[in-house]
């Protein structure tokens, strides 16, 4: 693993650590300061005309999937109707949008929403942090590696068996959790049935789930940390825990500077597989965000237009949020993404 | 050079160890033990849980070693036939997924990798869009209804068979472990683009590929959220739907209402082999995974680490 980063690798891995959105911007990068390289190739546009025939397929998947919706977004603002299509439907305008902000749920889907992203966020990313800080100070290079193997399987699980997982652990007649409360003296408590627990199962099962897996890009960073840093340190009489904190997390910042940026890419984006997973109709008043929502008004209600009115509501706010915290971190700390 | 060297690490461990860092080795070991033992527990307790007696299990009974042995959760796993057949489905689904996966990803990754391709930044400027702003849900579904794809396993495998994420990697891949001069050396002699990629990139992308077929594979198998949108037949639902059934909405048909007394603690009995079921039933679902488990492990990280470096 650390054979892949080394090699003038650490500056790599810290300009561009992984997610899949942020690669693929520095990708453009890439290229135009390969182009700027002296050593200039021409195009031979007949010669390798069949390399694009290598990528005729994938564009026209491209394209229909993805840039073909794009165009649909326009019912958003207009009257889908399953007879008319989407050109022949009538225009309507804001009123979808209207619709959204003077209905009861709007206010609170977004904050759950809000709450939701935010929560995970200030857990997840002290957690991986923590994780490789502390396999990467620690000496023992095979329990070390028993450890990583552990931590990175949950990543695995699918989303319906680790809800599955989390309905029976907490289940309030044969749960684990409830017959240990129970052999206790308390009382069995349905957990999935609180709206008071939603929020912290969700988010802590998810710091579960991801905690190993997303260490690696932060333990990567780690071994590409010079160890002439690590040797002056000790020569001045460095403790283990001085090292850690005056080299090991400093060389973190920029790399949890980028991915919290993503992160943020993916603030309203709250994935929609675990929340619907998890949702009932108990703790709908807290589990209801806006990816179930646009689900629920699409494909259950049948209305299209008001659907993607509010998906792409969801996406406009996440635009705007992805570039603000990316102009805040470039500003305050001097590492951005563009 | 080497002398001081030496001479520096003797000197290390006794400067570099101190009281102090004693201590604080015993922390980490604690923390990480602490950290290994929330992980491994509540995957260690559905395997010990889907071979003990499902009543043993209800009333908190196992803790540590499964506890009056048992296999009936296996065996009425592999009597329930939605299971088994979803189970099939999902394996074609994946097959069928990541071939495709693979036709379209790694040319175009070899395409966009080549420096000397005219339409390389236009085609990654292109791809990049799709990475920042998307139809959504509605809008995507319209376009899969209007070409007839619904309720049928197309709308699982074709809309999202290149993913970005995915292809960046291979083209990174490429242009690390392609030398230039292979290529120049082939073209004296004569071999265009395509026979290029067959017959020399394709044999040497045996790492990429496989990380491909991971990335994508583990995708399929673990997705259930365009099933749940395209699919309305269940016969053509993949496990994951029909483990969604079983686990979520406890939707597991119990055929006898009755209420004597004998009746009701067979009941009672069938409840709890369908708790039982759903331990068995994860463990049977991540079959596939636990088995690749070493290779995805190995793969994934180094997937991580291709897209993280070059990106």
């Amino acid at each position: 693993m650390a054979g892949i980063v080394d090699g003038g690798g650490f500056a790599g891995a810290m300009a561009r650590p992984i997610a899949s959105r942020g690669d693929s911007v520095t990708g453009i990068n890439t290229a135009d300061t390969r182009a700027a390289k002296p050593v200039k190739r021409r195009w031979h546009i007949r010669e390798n005309l069949d390399l694009l025939l290598f990528c005729v397929p994938g564009i026209a998947v491209t394209v229909i999937f993805h840039y073909i919706p794009l165009y649909g977004v326009v019912i958003a603002f207009k009257k889908y109707s399953v007879r008319r299509g989407i050109f022949n439907s009538s225009w309507v305008g804001l009123a979808n949008f209207e619709r959204f902000f003077r209905s009861a749920h709007a206010g609170q889907i977004i904050w759950n929403t809000i709450v939701i992203s935010a929560y995970s966020i200030i857990t997840s990313f002290p957690a991986a942090m923590l994780l490789a800080l502390t396999l990467n100070a620690f000496r023992h290079q095979k329990y070390r590696r028993v450890i990583q193997a552990v931590t990175y399987a949950p990543f695995f699980i699918s989303t319906v068996v680790m809800c599955g997982m989390i309905t029976l652990f907490l289940s309030p007649r044969v749960g684990v959790i409830n017959t240990m409360i129970r052999s206790l003296g308390g009382t069995p408590v349905n957990f999935m049935g609180k709206a008071a627990y939603w929020r912290h199962i969700y988010v802590w099962t998810g710091v579960w789930q991801r905690m190993g897996w997303n260490s690696i890009i932060y333990f990567a960073a780690l071994s590409g940390v010079s160890p002439d840093y690590h040797e002056a340190a000790i020569v001045d009489g460095a403790t283990k825990m001085q090292r850690v904190l005056h080299i090991d997390i400093p060389f973190l910042i920029p790399v949890a500077t980028i991915l919290l940026i993503l992160n943020f890419g993916e603030f309203f984006n709250v994935a929609f597989d675990k929340a619907f997973a998890l949702q009932n109709d108990l703790n709908k008043s807290v589990s209801q965000i806006i990816s179930t929502y646009v689900y629920q008004l699409g494909l259950i209600d049948n209305d299209a237009s008001f659907s993607t009115a509010v998906g792409l509501f969801n996406s406009a706010v996440n635009a705007v949020l992805l570039l603000s915290v990316n102009a805040l971190a470039s500003k305050v700390s001097g590492n951005s993404l563009f | 050079m080497t002398a001081p060297a030496i001479t520096f690490k003797k000197r290390r461990s006794p400067i570099g160890r101190s009281r102090g860092d004693v201590v604080f080795d015993a922390i980490l070991f604690v923390f990480l033990t602490l950290v290994f033992l929330i992980v491994a527990y509540p995957l260690y307790f559905v395997i010990i849980s889907s071979f003990s007696d499902p009543i043993v299990v209800a009333r908190g009974g196992v803790t540590f070693l499964p506890v009056g042995f048992t296999l009936d959760g296996y065996k009425a796993v592999f009597k329930e036939d939605t299971v088994l057949r979803g189970y099939a489905n999902s394996l074609m689904y994946t097959a069928i997924g990541v071939s495709i996966n693979l036709l379209l990803t790694i040319p175009t990754g070899y395409a966009l990798s080549r420096k000397d391709f005219f339409a390389r930044g236009p085609i990654m400027i292109f791809y990049m869009v799709t990475v920042f702003i998307g139809g959504g849900m509605m809008p995507t579904y319209l376009v899969v209804r209007a070409l007839g794809m619904v309720n049928t396993m197309w709308a699982l495998v074709i809309p999202g068979s290149i993913t970005v994420y995915n292809m960046v990697v291979c083209r990174t891949f490429f242009s690390t472990n392609i030398p230039d001069e292979l290529l120049d050396a082939a073209k004296l002699d004569g071999c265009g683009n395509t026979r290029f990629f067959t017959s020399i990139v394709v044999p040497l992308s045996a790492a990429v590929t496989a990380i491909m077929v991971l990335y994508y594979g583990v995708g399929h198998w673990n997705s259930y959220q365009s099933a749940l949108i395209y699919l309305n037949d269940r016969k053509k639902w993949p496990l994951q739907m029909e483990l969604r059934n079983i686990l979520l909405l406890n939707s597991i048909q119990m055929t006898n209402p009755v209420m004597t007394p004998e009746q009701l603690k067979e009941k009672e009995r069938l409840e709890a082999i369908s708790e039982m079921m759903k331990y068995s039933l994860i463990i049977v679902s991540s079959v596939p995974m636990m088995v690749l488990y070493p290779f995805i492990q190995k793969y994934f990280v180094k997937g991580v680490m291709i897209g993280s470096v070059k990106g």
